[in-house]
């Protein structure tokens, strides 16, 4: 594969490949729409590097593949969408109860149940909060473009790496088919992580049934706080002085980040932030914010609003900081929400959301 | 039975028969807590001899079944990973294809392997994957106090088939050995070895001997099931169990090779 400086690519071949070049050398998964190219791509990719593909007869067994790839310290990537995403919750589960990092790119669709192939935002919470048994996190990107779906793709195994965490890409159906220019990151030697099995015993485990899951507990605890306080990641602007704040991610955040300049353009003291990790979520841009704003606006794709619960959790968190008690006119500022459902939100009607805003239209959820 | 009952190898006492000194394979030199009478016991000590006498014992893999295999994760000394309940076929699929020079062995008792995880399973058999899956068989689910499982047999009264297995409404009794030496041309070696008479676990060995070695030449996928005792959940005396397997257990589970090696003398690296 040729890659000239900037070359067109399909968001989920630019995954791909940026995962090879990461040092990705195991994939496992099965087939589903939109996610479907980047195990295609694999499929001859990892064979070309001297790498393992397998196509699973199922993503329960793609996952748990990846659990045994991961335990043998070698970088390893599954991606599925919708449905194919539930069934990988109990590998994430046991991924995160091992300690064992790894990447699983959620290319989300639209719905419940076996769901559409629309693309979406609708796997929010889910993402975000675990979808398995027990009480665990992954740490979430959500790219908003091929370029930094790219990038996200390596950083995304760093991160896993340096937590011995699970990390999600959270991408969307729209960027996973979407062709763009992006500069593909530099091939690295694939790793083999020390820690991994070798046959030898060299890493010493203990089993089941001998655990301390009180101190365990603590330790899990210490390395989330860890997680939250070094690794939020998003882009804001023009928010020191904004009346009204946009929060949005993936690709309804590039089209906020268009309406937010064009109102700008237009008068109207608006900003943006657009999460680049959901988990943890970017709690200190929020701390940027003008103190005297009057509300912000979630935009997301999705049926209900999910991301406006994180926003109204932090602004509250913000306000309580401030040691406000909503009795001198400063109570923490009201968020609204418009749920577009599916699909990305034009410029317009991201617009519209705000004109509902100012005209009272649209009542706030928190 | 624990597997380390006997530890006390340098022993003073002088015997006039040659009795060879019993030595417990490194492998599993910690205590298991089976039950008395546990087939479990016997079955991962063949495997630790096995190990030892291919010299394979410092370069092994074990995905371990959730069931009463979850003990063997406090008991060996060796890397092995606590699967998922049934999930063991995946996980060594993938130990295996990324570590292709460490001996992998799935070790799942038959509700793990055959009922939860007879996807993942069969799926490895199928695809011919180069490690070796051990299922004890003991006709029902042991660790969770003795439910229906898909080898449970006929008319075998279990806590969910408090009336005796009713099959015309459960379906009869899985044989996965024959399922894989009659479907799964690639398979290297399938066979069924049985813990209930000394002359049984001696050939078992042999089973899981030659499966390892099917596994070590780069043949193909073996898999030995062995039909083991659950004195606890049957509701038996140890040797009642063990009489139990070979009467009742036995007949409807053939005992024997079903896929001999192709090439069983080459020579093993
Ligand atoms: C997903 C899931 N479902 C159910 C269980 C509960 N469970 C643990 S062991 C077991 C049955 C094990 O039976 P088997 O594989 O035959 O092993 P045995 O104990 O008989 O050796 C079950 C149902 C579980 N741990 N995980
Ligand atoms: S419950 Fe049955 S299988 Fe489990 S340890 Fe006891 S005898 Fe063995
Ligand atoms: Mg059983």
């Amino acid at each position: 594969m040729s890659t000239v400086k900037g070359e067109m690519i399909k968001g989920n071949e630019a995954i791909a490949e940026a995962a090879i070049r990461a040092g990705a050398r195991f994939y496992a998964g099965y087939p589903i729409t939109p996610s479907s190219e980047i195990m295609e791509y694999m499929s001859w990719r990892l064979k070309e590097v001297g790498g393992a593909f397998v196509q699973a007869e199922s993503e329960i067994a793609g996952i748990n593949m990846i659990i045994g790839s991961a335990a043998c310290g070698v970088r390893s990537i599954t991606a599925s969408s919708g449905p194919g995403i539930s069934l990988k919750q109990e590998g994430m589960t046991t991924l995160s109860d091992e300690e064992l990092p790894a990447v699983v790119v959620n290319v989300v669709r639209y719905g419940n149940g076996i769901g559409t192939l629309l693309s979406a935002q609708c796997d929010y919470h889910r993402e975000t909060r675990g979808g398995g048994n027990g009480d665990y996190r992954c740490i979430v990107l959500c790219p908003a473009s091929v370029q930094e779906a790219a990038d996200l793709t390596v950083e995304a195994f760093d991160l896993a790496e340096k937590y011995r965490m699970v990390s999600v890409l959270m991408t969307e159906g729209a960027l996973g088919q979407m062709m763009e220019p992006c500069v593909l990151p530099e091939m690295q030697a694939p790793k083999r992580f020390e820690w991994g099995f070798d046959g030898k015993y060299t890493n010493k485990k203990i089993g089941i049934f001998d655990r301390d899951s009180m101190k365990e507990a603590v330790a899990l605890n210490a390395k989330y706080n860890k997680v939250k306080e070094t690794e939020q990641r998003w882009e804001a602007q023009h928010i020191e002085d904004a009346d009204y704040v946009f929060v949005a991610y993936g690709m309804p955040g590039r089209a906020t980040i268009g309406a937010v300049e064009q109102l700008r353009a237009e008068g109207h003291k608006v900003g943006y932030i657009r999460p680049i990790t959901a988990w943890p979520f970017p709690e200190k841009a929020f701390e940027q914010v003008n103190p005297d704003v009057k509300g912000y606006i979630s935009i997301e794709a999705n049926a209900t609003g999910q991301l406006v619960d994180d926003i109204a959790l932090t602004v509250m968190r913000q306000g309580k900081k401030k040691g406000s008690d909503c009795s001198g006119g400063s109570c923490p500022a009201p968020v609204y929400c418009n749920p577009h459902v599916y699909g990305v939100p034009s410029t317009k009607a991201i617009m519209e959301d705000y004109a509902k805003v100012l005209s009272g239209e649209m009542k706030e959820v928190y | 039975m624990a597997a380390n009952a006997n530890t006390n190898t340098n022993t003073s006492v002088k015997t006039k028969v040659n009795i060879k000194p019993r030595k417990v394979p490194a492998l599993i030199d910690r205590p298991m807590s089976f039950c008395p009478g546990c087939g479990h016991g016997i079955i991962i000590r063949l495997i630790a001899e096995c190990l030892e006498e291919l010299g394979q014992d410092d370069n092994v893999i074990f995905g371990i079944g959730v069931g009463c295999s979850s003990l063997l994760g406090g008991g060996l000394e060796t890397d092995r990973l606590h699967c998922s309940h049934g999930r063991a076929g995946a996980v060594c699929t993938a130990i295996k294809r990324v570590n292709p020079d460490n001996v992998v062995i799935s070790y799942q008792g038959d509700g793990d392997a055959y009922s939860i995880g007879i996807g993942e399973t069969t799926s490895a058999a199928y695809r011919n994957e180069r490690f070796t899956t051990f299922v004890v068989n003991n006709t029902n689910y042991g660790m969770t106090g003795g439910q229906m499982s898909n080898t449970t047999m006929p008319g075998q009264k279990t806590t969910t088939s408090p009336d005796g297995r009713d099959c015309t409404t459960t379906g009869m009794p899985l044989r996965f050995p024959e399922l894989v030496a009659s479907q799964f041309d690639a398979a290297a070696y399938v066979a069924r070895g049985s813990v209930s008479t000394p002359a049984n676990i001696n050939k078992t060995k042999t089973y899981i001997k030659k499966a390892l070695e099917a596994q070590l030449s780069g043949e193909g996928y073996s898999v030995v099931e062995i039909l083991s005792s659950c004195p606890t959940n049957w509701g038996m005396t140890a040797p009642d169990a063990m009489k139990h397997l070979d009467q009742a257990v036995t007949p409807h589970f053939p005992l024997g090779e079903f896929k001999t090696r192709a090439n069983e003398q080459r020579e093993v690296k």
